[in-house]
């Protein structure tokens, strides 16, 4: 099964909210998965500077003393732990750098995803465990997305767990299986994409960085989507100011979706709607199979 | 006349009382309150009951209905009214994918649209839809019929048996074996019937198609034999 979330505000007013209002959408879908959760939050950059995400089974070692570690390196950077995760801003432009420099210096730690916005947390276990220990509640931002999982194409580890980010500022959340991520995964790793895992959502969302790296918006790519990937799928993708929706031709994955003035909301389910301000003014409707849908905060001014 | 809100009652206490009413009973129309998207909404009820649902339902809502009214004032998930044995079935909304799939018996109304596979395996439940039906509807359908006011998606009754179809609208494209068909008085009276069932006014029987098996893909064709 898997159950997805995901949130794009158009009224400002409620970004202070974001974090508590997509815990709660994923808290409620925690009976489609109970095997590991994640969310992946836009918020507000900072001019000049970019964060990285990482995670480590160590956390306690590995994060002790990070910042000295990297300023050794020549790299000035400011470390924020929240639990087995923590929040690495570096200067634009030397996130590079940064990841080569901890995969020297700490090489325990995985990169979650980096960007000039997005935070991303995802650990084992249920949604309510997961958001309180990395206290998404209090996070403010502009969209994100959360995923709550059923494994069934690979191992439940925290790697394993969605959101899935490839590229800077691009997350992936995924319902369903694919069938053909061997073979276009062996073709994206002769593109020059690298993989973590061997997931197949991890594919879906390397394929669409892949695509956008080719000059494509959000919307192209996943239009492209529908006709490179096979499998059951339906997908939510976040970029730095964007938010898509895809689902397969045949669509059994469920979707919902709801627009207000002030949001656009994705859930599995109704129910994980319900709690939304306005909920019951909003037009609420099922995405159509085949058929992309996104918003983009830049291209909406 | 009972109402249950589900934001204070568990649901299994509201099926459970629905499964508990003894036959002659008076008091029985009940009324639903914030049902937030819950599944299994007043399933398997075998009494003649009322249900009035006062918001959007989850999955396989009324499910197994067997003599119930149950109306739902707003949307519902997958699978409303799935197996239907008898009674009827109202969304005042729209219906996600399945809806009133294996239905048995019993008219289901759906007054917005319904999505894809819409009486998938259909075996003598009556539908009607005032909008539009996604892809697949009538999958396998075996007896019963669907009516749809507004159109229909791609692969209308795919490998159909003897269910018939009736669309006003367009229709996408039609799955294997699925034809149109003559629409002759019986039909015409046959589905003036089935819309004053649904409340359907204002809309004529000859204004719709109908959709039927062209029979060449269920029975066996004796020149085939050589093939098993």
């Amino acid at each position: 099964m898997c159950g997805i979330v995901g949130l794009f505000l158009k009224d400002r007013s409620l970004e202070p909210k974001l974090g508590a209002l997509l815990s709660d959408m994923l808290i409620t879908m925690t009976d489609r998965g109970p095997d590991s959760a994640g969310i992946a939050i836009y918020g507000a950059p900072t001019s000049g500077r970019a964060k990285i995400t990482v995670q480590s089974a160590a956390a306690a070692s590995d994060f002790a003393r990070l910042e000295g570690a990297l300023a050794e390196a020549g790299l000035r950077a400011s470390v924020s732990v929240k639990s087995t995760h923590a929040v690495i801003e570096v200067e634009a432009g030397k996130v590079d750098e940064t990841r080569a420099a901890l995969a020297r210096l700490r090489p325990g730690i995985r990169v979650m995803g980096s960007g000039d916005c997005v935070e991303i947390y995802k650990e084992t276990g249920l949604p309510k465990d997961v958001v309180a220990r990395f206290d998404v509640r209090s996070m403010g931002g502009t969209h994100g997305i959360g995923h709550t999982r059923m494994a069934t194409e690979s191992a439940v580890t925290t790697l394993g767990a969605h959101p899935f980010s490839t590229g800077a500022d691009q997350c992936l959340v995924h319902n369903g299986s694919l069938s053909n991520h061997n073979n276009l995964r062996r073709e994206l790793v002769r593109e020059g994409m690298t993989f973590e895992t061997q997931n197949d959502s991890e594919v879906a969302a390397a394929y669409l960085t892949a695509e956008m790296a080719k000059g494509k918006d959000l919307g192209q790519a996943l239009t492209s989507a529908l006709d490179d990937l096979d499998g059951f799928f339906t997908f939510v993708v976040g970029t730095k100011s964007g938010f898509g929706v895809v689902r397969d031709p045949i669509a059994c994955k469920p979707a919902v979706m709801a627009e207000t003035d002030r949001y656009v909301a994705f859930g599995s389910e109704y129910r994980a709607l319900a709690n939304l301000p306005g909920i019951e003014d909003a037009r609420v409707w099922e995405p159509e199979p085949a058929t992309v849908y996104f918003w983009d905060h830049e291209k909406a001014a | 006349m009972p109402v249950i809100d589900l934001a204070v009652t568990p649901l299994r206490d509201l099926n459970s009382a629905l499964h508990a009413i003894p036959p002659g009973a008076n008091d029985i129309n009940y009324e639903v309150l914030n049902p937030r998207g819950s599944h299994a909404v007043a399933v398997g009820i075998d009494a003649p009951v009322t249900v009035d649902v006062k918001g959007s339902v989850g999955y396989y809502c009324a499910g197994m209905n067997d003599g119930g009214t149950v109306t739902v004032h707003g949307s519902a998930g997958p699978g409303v009214a799935e197996n239907m044995m008898s009674g009827t079935v109202v969304i005042e909304g729209d219906a996600s994918q399945y809806a009133g799939a294996t239905g048995r018996g019993g008219l289901l109304v759906i007054k917005g649209n319904a999505a894809s596979r819409c009486g998938i395996s259909m075996k003598g439940i009556d539908i009607v839809v005032h909008g539009s039906i996604g892809h697949m509807s009538a999958f396998m359908g075996q007896s019963g019929h669907l009516v749809v006011l507004g159109d229909a998606g791609d692969a209308l009754g795919d490998s159909l048996y003897e269910a018939r179809l009736f669309v006003r609208g367009s229709v996408k494209s039609l799955g294997a074996d699925c034809i149109e068909k003559e629409m002759r008085q019986e039909h015409l009276t046959l589905l003036a019937g089935l819309l004053e069932k649904a409340g359907v006014t204002q809309v004529k029987p000859e204004e719709f198609k109908r959709y039927g098996s062209a029979r060449r893909l269920y029975n066996f064709n004796i020149d085939n034999a050589d093939a098993y």
